[in-house]
């Protein structure tokens, strides 16, 4: 559907991530000096800034976006283990969904994504480096998308919608916020204040054929909705008005999933990608694009690395991995680069071959290939 | 006097509805006692056949089949029934784009492949708004605001496109019909578009466009035309009613909180006035449409749910 989505899917996800993982950080006392604290802030915020993502492109499917997540998260020394990367994985993608679905208008999307770059801007403030991506992306965002009409802002959301259609994990914070139900569904509330744009429901207005008002009327809509707060800020800094995008997490705020309680019938699990190749081409050619470049960082050295736990205790993850029901396990291609020295060329000559242009090369489909059956090996 | 309506057993979903415009469609089968759903999720079309007495489902799902590839990825945007004189007919709209199959799903008849570029553009393409007009055309409009003209036989395969309408500049979202039943109508068809703008037109050999209603800088998502009356769901909550062919506003309702994702009327009640509302709890909605020319029963999908929950008049 929208070409336009995968951006703006990336940028949010991203900033949620970063929110998580800091706040883990925090809870896990993990010391300043080890945790290098600016530094996987600064990593990953690289990493999310990349400029393959504005190219106009369908949304990739879970399994693409969910590989590209887990090698971001091990670009830096922090370390997860698969129950913590699934966990955190979960967070994000529901944090999203809930903004999203949330959302007064559409175009309140772009106003969420802001906030995440605001919060990303504020981590990495300290680093010119990294601050100017920063900036660069959140003016490509201005450029790209505040043109953009009320209707293509719906189908962006339409297409997001997708791409977490049944998506049901209960997320402990929201359900202590009364945000999300019991069964994993969000609360949409019917009071507040209108989207802006709308008037508050109840009047009916009819006119004459010289276009007089001849009559008034009032309705009761069920709801108890007031007017409109003012509209938030597109531009590079300013009051965005909207809360939803800003970070929910602190210390005390724990972040916590349950694992049931999601759709009752698992045969309602229709997948989207139905083409038989794990991945399409295209997702594997931006997966090696956005790979590469991304150091994997060696865990040998227990001292410099650190392992990062989204639950309490060990026993907890360890527990999550094993009781993780099988509808909800993400399905990652992993790549093993650091191991093979042979496959670890193969793909370093692939990275080599893409070069800086935006545009795929015109043999790309066969990079695909090669990159897909080097995978069918591992 | 007006009568409540209240809610009926729900009819169960393969699948869940995708946020998708106008994603409900209905069809009432009279001579079998049954009536037809369809709520699209991602690129699979639910089809649920209902007994009027209750008792008997039948669930069909349809994927979106392109031309001779036996599966696909392509989202669905839309299927809608259209109901000509001498049959009817399921149409299925894409992103690669145009299927009609028989009423049952059966057996798709016709295909029409868009035009789609080689290296995905920033404007997306699919093809969205689907109506029944006159005896013999299908229209469905495009993302690129195109409107095409189908000419569909009696029976047989044998579809073709017979016509372009260029008038809108804005991605289609969704066309209606004249569905009082009145021939002395002069407009058939409205189509609305991603900037609010509403064409009127009549039918025939060559489509003539009888008016242009400009949008005020908002979507219209959904759109029905009744006794020359369009009927039209905004963005911002708005619905408008104006008359077709002069473009004449009769009426405008602060009608929702939020965009209007489906509207539709029954066509033999005659009534315009405010009757009943109702909240289906933390649901999205997505589809609504009667069951019944009569405006006795009506249904409606939301977004994550694997049901269509219905109203009666008690």
């Amino acid at each position: 559907m929208s070409t336009r989505t995968l951006p703006l899917l990336f940028i949010n996800l991203g900033g949620e991530m970063l929110y998580i993982l800091d706040q883990r950080l925090r809870a896990q006392n993990i010391p300043a000096d080890k945790a290098k604290k600016g530094r996987w802030q600064l990593i990953y915020t690289r990493e999310l800034m990349k400029q393959e993502l504005f190219k106009p492109q369908e949304l990739y499917s879970k399994k693409a976006l969910r590989t590209v997540f887990d090698r971001l998260a091990h670009a830096s020394i922090m370390r997860l283990n698969q129950a913590s990367m699934d966990k955190l994985y979960d967070l994000m993608t529901m944090a999203f969904k809930y903004q999203v679905l949330l959302c007064p208008r559409p175009k309140d999307i772009l106003l969420v994504s802001f906030n995440h770059m605001d919060a990303i801007r504020d981590f990495v403030k300290d680093t010119p480096g990294i601050l100017s991506q920063v900036d660069e992306t959140n003016k490509q965002l201005i450029e790209i998308y505040t043109p953009l009409s009320g209707g293509e802002f719906q189908l962006i959301r339409q297409t997001l919608l997708i791409f977490f259609q049944d998506m049901h994990i209960r997320v402990s914070i929201f359900l202590k916020d009364k945000v999300q139900n019991s069964n994993g569904r969000f609360v949409l509330p019917t009071s507040g204040p209108v989207p802006y744009g709308t008037h508050i429901p109840g009047l009916i207005r009819i006119f004459s054929c010289s276009g007089e008002e001849l009559r008034r009327m009032q309705f009761r809509d069920g709801g108890n909705y007031s007017a409109t707060l003012r509209e938030g800020s597109f531009e590079m800094y300013g009051d965005r008005v909207i809360k939803l995008g800003t970070n929910m997490y602190s210390v005390s705020r724990p972040v916590e999933t349950h694992m049931s309680g999601t759709s009752k019938n698992s045969s309602q699990h229709t997948k989207v990608n139905t083409t038989p190749n794990p991945l399409a081409k295209e997702e594997l050619n931006l997966l090696a694009r956005l790979m590469g470049g991304l150091e994997v960082q060696k865990s040998t050295n227990t001292d410099s690395g650190f392992r990062v736990n989204l639950f309490a205790t060990d026993e907890e993850e360890e527990e999550a991995l094993i009781s993780r029901p099988d509808e909800l396990s993400y399905e990652v291609i992993s790549i093993q680069a650091t191991k093979d020295k042979q496959t670890n060329a193969a793909l370093a000559k692939i990275m080599g071959e893409f070069g800086e242009t935006s545009e795929p090369a015109p043999s790309s489909s066969s990079k695909g290939d090669d990159l897909l059956a080097m995978m069918d090996g591992l | 006097m007006s009568k409540m309506y209240h809610k009926e057993k729900s009819i169960q979903l393969k699948s869940s509805a995708s946020a998708l415009y106008n994603n409900l469609s209905v069809l009432r089968i009279a001579p079998r006692c049954i009536t037809y759903f369809t709520v699209v999720h991602a690129n699979v079309v639910n089809m649920v056949s209902a007994s009027w007495d209750g008792l008997n489902y039948s669930h069909r799902q349809l994927q979106s089949k392109e031309g001779n590839v036996a599966t696909s990825s392509s989202l669905i945007m839309q299927a809608a029934w259209c109901v000509l004189p001498s049959r009817d007919l399921l149409v299925l709209t894409s992103q690669k784009g145009i299927q009609m199959y028989e009423s049952d799903g059966s057996i798709m008849v016709y295909w029409h492949a868009l035009d789609t570029p080689e290296t995905p553009t920033a404007k997306a393409v699919f093809a969205r708004g689907i109506a029944a007009v006159r005896e013999k055309y299908i229209c469905v409009g495009v993302s690129s605001g195109s409107v095409l003209v189908f000419d569909v036989p009696s029976k047989g395969s044998n579809i073709t496109l017979s016509e372009v309408l260029e008038e809108h500049k804005e991605a289609i979202t969704d066309m209606a019909s004249e569905c009082s039943g009145n021939l002395e109508c002069i407009a058939d068809l409205v189509s609305a578009d991603d900037s609010g703008l509403l064409c009127v037109w009549k039918s025939g050999e060559d489509f003539q466009l009888l008016n242009k209603i400009p949008g005020f800088d908002t979507s219209c998502s959904s759109v029905k035309l009744w006794k020359g009356t369009v009927i039209a769901g905004y963005g911002t909550g708005q619905i408008r009613l104006y008359e077709g062919v002069t473009g004449i506003l009769l009426a405008e309702v602060n009608a929702h909180a939020r965009w209007i994702y489906s509207l539709d009327i029954a066509p033999f009640t005659g009534l315009i006035e405010h009757m009943y509302n109702e909240c289906v709890t933390d649901t999205q909605i997505c589809g609504a449409r009667f069951c019944d020319g009569d405006g006795y029963a009506f249904a409606v999908t939301g977004y994550d749910l694997s049901e269509i929950i219905r109203y009666t008049q008690a």
